[in-house]
């Protein structure tokens, strides 16, 4: 079955920092898909719904395969939450079709969603990525029952933990490089109110916000915190912890599954800049008033998701478009090494709003690539100003890198192939089960592939 | 009760963006098409959606001498239907067309012959039931006859006629008659054209407007809605200039 592929330099990575030109085929069926997996020609990988910043789903002059035609439900059973569904389906509809509240409030939910609902399965899979809720529920590849994997040799591969567990392992988190991931068994999870308890409590230092999260991780379901990236001194780290947990009884709708607004334009500069951030820390520290604290029950999708209500928000930034800062340190050295990360921020004067800190627990991931480990992960937005950002990115890179700590692949667009090995000690055995026709601009870069 | 819809063209991208919101609606639909295997995917995916009952006919539209079994196999499925959609088609290449007689026919019997003989097999259950609602994708190209697509805006602008009588026959009996042009719509069908930009529309944009127009019973839908001005434009161009452009 032909697809036809077209050249096309509309793809782009989330930060919008990097422009690259692909031929693009978007297969309408799993059949046509694993055809373009085994096509002739050079290297390609799978594209859902390009929200990874960096150039983990871009293969600059190869090709694309689009997944987001392959967005059937197979089967989904009620009466165990297990889901079959082709991978190119978003988080979105998965919630829109599926989290409908019962009679008694309660429902299916997804056992772990990361801060934006519009991504596919297969990407959610191929980044294993993490939720506020890691510390209950780890990865999202611990709920992967199994998945069907196309490979460039015409085969298509059903992978789990009993069947092919080293290509499963590799898939999980393995950055769409060991083949085009088809379809997956997911098991979703039961919550006893789709509605949630949300309380936002304000912190005045690093020493605050832990604190608050050793004292959260027991009774709630979803913890992360607001960082104010200007504070220094005493106030260093201080910021907004947010706690929520699924309300028993009460129901919630899904959110729609598209944003409800859009971003219209690209403005000609950053908007995000030294004044705007400014304005914006001052008047969000103090949205909770004197007494610092609020509580509310609703819907889930302003806990989850607050930056999908605007589509295209990443536009912001301006035509040069941004980096994301993500990574993780161990628990132990947790406190010092943030402190060390904030003040390198503060002292550059750089940085955006989006500052979000948050714990992982001890739950293992079960990718060899996975991200998540235990301890406390920082995640941050730069407006990409060119020199003087890259800068500051390495240094913050070196800082983690020195603490044993790693960054995120999905969020990444700078890490050099020596961090990369530093964070990922299972790289080396993780090459052996990439596909020889699979490739990325990430790959590349940290040495992965050629 | 839930509604009782029947597609045909089941698995066009616009008719799977319409099936999948009346899967929302809990309906029983019958999706006929040439393709069974790729009907067995569609049907799966709206059962989860909340479909109550999906049930799949083979039929091959372009025999036209098998139509009249078609239309009863949908009608019957269910014991009568709220509503039918003609979806299927084919976008054919104006230039073979014009080179061959066969491509040609072949065009308009599937654009035209084939929806009208199936719509009027409908209409006789439709109009006997005296409810419901008939809805048939033409398109904005029957408008008016261009050089870049005449065959088929021929064929879609007889649909559109088509349409055009059915709704005043069966206006005494009640039943709505929905003729659906839409313009520029991101489908297999239009894959190997240059898409992107403000004219390019989703098959899901174009669905949600299809069934706001089925539920207020609307006549004619241009989707997405500036394709009406842009036709009108269009229409009334006066033909030395007209004749000038490369429309």
């Amino acid at each position: 079955m032909g697809v036809s592929a077209v050249p096309s330099r509309d793809h782009l990575g989330w930060g919008r920092n990097l422009r690259a030109e692909h031929r693009v085929s978007r297969p309408a069926t799993p059949q046509a898909a694993a055809a373009c997996a085994a096509a002739p020609g050079g290297t390609r990988l799978a594209h859902g719904l390009g929200r990874s910043y960096g150039d983990v789903a871009l293969n600059p002059d190869g090709a694309l395969i689009e997944t987001r035609g392959l967005d059937r439900f197979l089967r989904f059973d009620p009466a165990t939450g297990i889901l079959d569904a082709e991978a190119g389906v978003a988080l979105a509809e998965v919630l829109a079709v599926l989290a409908r509240p019962e009679a008694g409030g309660g429902g299916w939910f997804l056992p772990v969603t990361p801060g934006t609902r519009f991504v596919t399965l297969g990407g959610a899979v191929a980044n294993d990525v993490h939720g506020k809720n890691h510390h209950r529920t780890g990865s999202f590849g611990r709920h992967v029952l199994s998945l069907d994997l196309a490979r460039s040799d015409g085969r298509v591969m059903t992978c789990s933990p009993q069947e092919n567990a080293g290509l499963f392992a590799a898939t999980i988190g393995g950055l769409g490089l060991t083949g085009l991931i088809l379809r997956l068994r997911l098991a979703m999870m039961r919550v006893e109110g789709l509605a949630m308890e949300a309380e936002d409590i304000a912190f005045g230092s690093l020493a605050g916000y832990f604190a608050l999260a050793a004292e959260s991780e027991q009774s709630w379901d979803y913890t992360a915190a607001w960082v104010d990236c200007l504070a220094t001194g005493e106030a260093l780290g201080r910021g907004i912890f947010s706690r929520a947990r699924h309300a028993a009884g009460q129901g919630a709708a899904p959110p729609p599954t598209a944003p409800r607004r859009r971003l219209p334009a690209t403005p000609p500069l950053s908007m995000v800049n030294g004044l705007s951030l400014r304005a914006f820390n001052a008047a969000y520290r103090r949205r909770l008033g004197s007494s610092g604290r609020s509580h509310a029950v609703g819907g889930y999708e302003k806990v989850l998701y607050p930056l999908d209500a605007i589509g295209g928000w990443n536009r912001l930034y301006g035509p040069r478009g941004f980096h994301q800062f993500q990574g993780v340190v161990p628990p132990a050295d947790a406190p010092a090494v943030v402190a060390e990360l904030l003040r390198e921020i503060a002292r550059s004067g750089q940085g955006s709003p989006l500052v979000v800190l948050k714990g992982f627990g001890d739950l293992p991931s079960p990718g060899m690539l996975s991200f998540p480990r235990e301890g406390t992960t920082l995640a941050l937005d730069f407006p990409a100003r060119g020199p003087d950002t890259l800068r500051l990115l390495a240094r913050l890179e070196a800082i983690t890198v020195e603490a044993r700590g790693r960054l995120y692949p999905a969020k990444d667009s700078v890490m050099t192939a020596e961090t990369f090995r530093s964070g990922y000690p299972a790289a080396g055995a993780f090459a052996e089960w990439i596909d020889p026709a699979f490739s990325s601009g990430f790959a590349r870069r940290v040495g992965l592939r050629p | 009760m839930s509604p009782r819809v029947a597609i045909l063209g089941g698995t066009s991208a616009i008719a799977v963006a319409v099936a999948r919101r009346y899967a929302d609606r809990k309906a029983r639909l019958v999706l006929v098409g040439r393709d069974l295997a790729a009907l067995e995917r569609e049907q799966a995916d709206l059962l989860v959606r909340g479909a109550e009952q999906v049930v799949l006919q083979q039929a091959d539209f372009a025999d036209l001498a098998a139509l009249p079994e078609a239309a009863q196999a949908a009608w019957t499925a269910f014991g009568g239907l709220d509503l039918t959609l003609v979806a299927y088609g084919s976008l054919p290449e104006q230039a073979e067309c014009a080179a061959s007689a066969e491509a040609a026919a072949a065009a308009l019997a599937l654009n035209f012959n084939s929806p009208a003989l199936l719509l009027g097999e409908l209409a006789n259950r439709f109009e006997a039931q005296r409810a419901g609602v008939i809805a048939a994708i033409s398109s904005v190209a029957g408008d008016r006859g261009r050089q870049s697509n005449y065959v088929y805006g021929a064929a879609k602008g007889g649909l559109q006629r088509f349409l055009e009588g059915l709704r005043h026959r069966l206006h005494p009996a009640g039943v709505a008659v929905l003729d659906i042009r839409p313009g520029f719509v991101s489908t297999p069908m239009t894959a190997h054209l240059p898409q992107g930009g403000p004219l390019w529309a989703t098959p899901e944009k174009v669905a949600g407007d299809i069934l706001a127009a089925i539920d207020r019973r609307k006549a004619v839908l241009y989707t997405p809605w500036f394709w009406r001005f842009i036709l009108l434009i269009v229409r009334s161009l006066p033909r030395p200039i007209f004749h000038r452009s490369k429309l």
